[in-house]
């Protein structure tokens, strides 16, 4: 019927114009549609009794139509709002989840004892950022706003006395500091290991194998191998060690994968050893070095919270188990909120550090 | 009688060399019993079917590759501190972690010129070749005809003893190409430097070469010399010209027989 009207001796540009228009009509209606069904379904089981039972076939089944109907209305959304549209759905999903968990601890429909709402979890995040733990002589944060009168009456001695009582400052030293001690080494062994095939021979087999080993397992022994088992050094050190495995088998993955073409051309124009590494062997690795920095990264979360929540007096790896053991689930969830938020900053701290040394890599 | 004993030296000196590659079903022979001189300011073209060793057989000369048999001697000039040779790659390798300016740069930059002085030089070149406004850009950004002006203006900023070229300008289109093939004829006229070049194309091998070297198929062997006499300076609108193409012609006659008798030995 319709297409009588456009197959008519129309000019070309009319004929565009109503069928986009229509298919655009389209979109927006079957997306619509889609949302429809997804409440329809979960309607007509929630009156018929049932939803409880096929709770998990419903989320499902709403998870498929929610994205059905998000692809459809993201077809209408014009191309100088994609950027717009693509941070609203990043960034919109995660909340709406929230919200539904909101809605079904409220309810009552998860057990709100073990699963408190995120504004409780919320509640309590504020709670440990703003309050002093006279126990354990701990804070969060470190009371930032405390820190301006206290270098006006002491000076960088009192900021630190406050900084030094943070578990977010104690859990991001001791990764940080392993990190780059672990790094560093494991990147110029990779290289090495990379250009050497007599030390990748001898060394590949043993990284591997210490590889996978947890490193939460060789902690005790490297508590012995220091004066004092308790302080800083084991943690950093088992972090680092983490570190430097990782990096030494990807760094030697990255060097191999260097085109030879490029070894070539740094040698025919006379690059040699440290210049060689400078400006050909380093540069060409770097992309894969970065994506094992990364991964590097996560390794040192992972392991600095699990030793924390179990060796240590300060960190959030310890607050979060130490809240676990006096059943307080809020700030439980609270800190494990605080590893997540961690672990997104250093992430972005590392693409900051990568685009400002790979400045070729868009 | 001593000052003339070097000028008639030949510059390159290739003699006997053979290429073995050892592999999982014996050895490998990819170039056998190859000699050539090079005379100073000569440039030579070789040609021949493809996978006959010419790239194996530049990248010796370059001392990239080990020789297996014989040997291969580039003469030093007076001038100290000069690189013997600077090759440009069939496949670019220019770093893609630079800028333009930065590559063409490197060569001086490995020998310890100053800062200033270097980024002069590559200045020029980029110049040139008409890239001056892309000097900071990195190579990513660049299309693959200006990649190859960049391959080629690296290795002349580096000012070698001998250039040795690997089919530079392979991976290009038609027009690109004889763009680029005036600029190299123009730019060689000037310097008059020493240089092996491999390529695919017969017009490009007449009209760039002094001499033309055709190798059999593999293992490469050296089949026949053509010594091509049309006179200096020389420009594309010679392809035309009769002699051209007679020269042509001779070349296409041995190296088809050659394509031909490699692609019936194969089982
Ligand atoms: N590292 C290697 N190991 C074994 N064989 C090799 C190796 N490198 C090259 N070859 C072989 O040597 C022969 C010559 O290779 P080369 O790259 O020199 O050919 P080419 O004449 O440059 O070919 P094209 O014109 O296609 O570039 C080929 O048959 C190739 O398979
Ligand atoms: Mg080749």
């Amino acid at each position: 019927m319709t297409s009588a009207t456009t197959d008519g001796p129309a000019p070309a540009g009319h004929r565009e114009a109503p069928r986009r228009g229509r298919a655009s009509g389209g979109d927006l209606r079957a997306g619509l549609l889609f949302l429809a069904a997804g409440a329809a379904l979960n309607a007509a089981l929630a009156a018929a009794g049932l939803w409880s039972d096929f709770a998990w076939p419903a989320i499902g089944a709403s998870f498929v139509l929610l994205v059905l109907a998000c692809e459809r209305i993201g077809r209408l959304v014009p191309v100088k709002g994609r950027a717009a549209y693509e941070r609203t759905l990043a960034l919109g999903f995660p909340l709406l989840v929230l919200v539904l968990w909101e809605l079904a601890a409220d309810s009552g429909f998860i057990n709100p004892t073990w699963f408190p709402p995120p504004s409780r979890i919320g509640a309590a995040l504020w709670d440990l950022s703003t309050r002093y733990d006279r126990f354990s002589g701990t804070t969060l944060l470190g009371r930032p706003w405390l820190m301006p009168e206290a270098f006006s009456k002491e000076g960088w001695a009192g900021i630190w006395a406050l900084v030094a009582e943070s578990h977010v400052f104690a859990t991001v030293a001791r990764v940080l500091v392993g990190f780059v001690l672990g790094a560093i080494p494991g990147v110029l062994l990779g290289v090495v290991m990379g250009l050497n095939q007599t030390v990748r021979l001898m060394l590949d087999t043993t990284l591997s194998a210490i590889y996978v080993l947890p490193k939460i397992a060789i902690f005790p022994i490297v508590m012995l191998m220091f004066a004092d088992p308790f302080g800083e050094a084991p943690k950093i050190l088992v972090v680092g060690l983490s570190v430097f495995i990782l990096m030494a088998i990807n760094t030697m993955a990255a060097v191999r994968g260097i085109d030879r073409v490029y070894l070539m051309a740094g040698r025919n124009y006379g690059a040699r050893g440290w210049s060689m590494l400078r400006h050909v062997i380093l540069p060409g690795a770097l992309p894969v070095i970065f994506s094992g920095l990364r991964m590097a990264l996560g390794t040192a979360m992972i392991v600095i919270i699990s030793v924390e929540f179990v060796r240590a007096k300060q960190g959030v790896g310890y607050m979060t188990f130490y809240y676990w053991e006096v059943l307080n689930p809020e700030k439980m969830y609270a800190g494990l909120v605080v590893v997540m938020i961690l672990g997104v900053l250093l992430t972005y701290a590392l693409q900051w550090l990568q685009r400002r040394l790979m400045p070729w890599q868009k | 009688m001593t000052a003339s004993l070097p000028a008639a030296a030949p510059k390159i000196a290739a003699r006997s060399v053979s290429k073995h590659y050892p592999t999982a079903d014996g050895t490998m022979v990819a170039l056998e019993d190859f000699s050539l001189d090079v005379a100073d300011g000569e440039f030579v073209c070789i040609v021949g079917p493809s996978g006959c060793g010419k790239s194996t057989f530049l990248r010796m000369v370059a001392g990239l590759e080990s020789i297996s048999l014989g040997s291969i001697d580039i003469r030093p000039g007076s001038e100290r501190g000069k690189p013997l040779n600077s090759v440009v790659f069939q496949e670019y390798a220019i770093f893609p972690w630079k800028t333009l300016i930065e590559n063409v740069a490197f060569g001086p930059q490995m020998r310890g010129v100053g800062r200033a002085e270097r980024l002069d030089t590559a200045r020029y070149w980029l110049d040139r070749v008409g890239l001056g406004k892309f000097a900071d850009y990195y190579p990513h950004q660049i299309s693959g005809g200006m990649k190859q002006r960049v391959s080629i203006i690296r290795a002349l900023a580096n000012d070698p003893e001998v250039l040795l070229m690997d089919e530079p300008l392979g991976a290009l289109d038609a027009q690109t190409r004889v763009v680029i093939q005036e600029e190299l004829l123009r730019i060689w006229e000037e310097t008059r430097k020493t240089v092996l070049y491999i390529t695919h194309s017969l017009d490009e091998a007449v009209l760039l070469g002094d001499r033309v070297i055709l190798m059999s198929a593999q293992p490469g062997r050296r089949l026949a010399t053509f010594r091509i006499e049309l006179p200096r300076p020389r420009s594309i609108a010679m392809t035309n010209s009769p002699r051209f193409a007679e020269y042509r012609a001779q070349i296409w006659e041995q190296l088809s027989a050659e394509v031909t008798r490699a692609m019936e030995a194969r089982p």
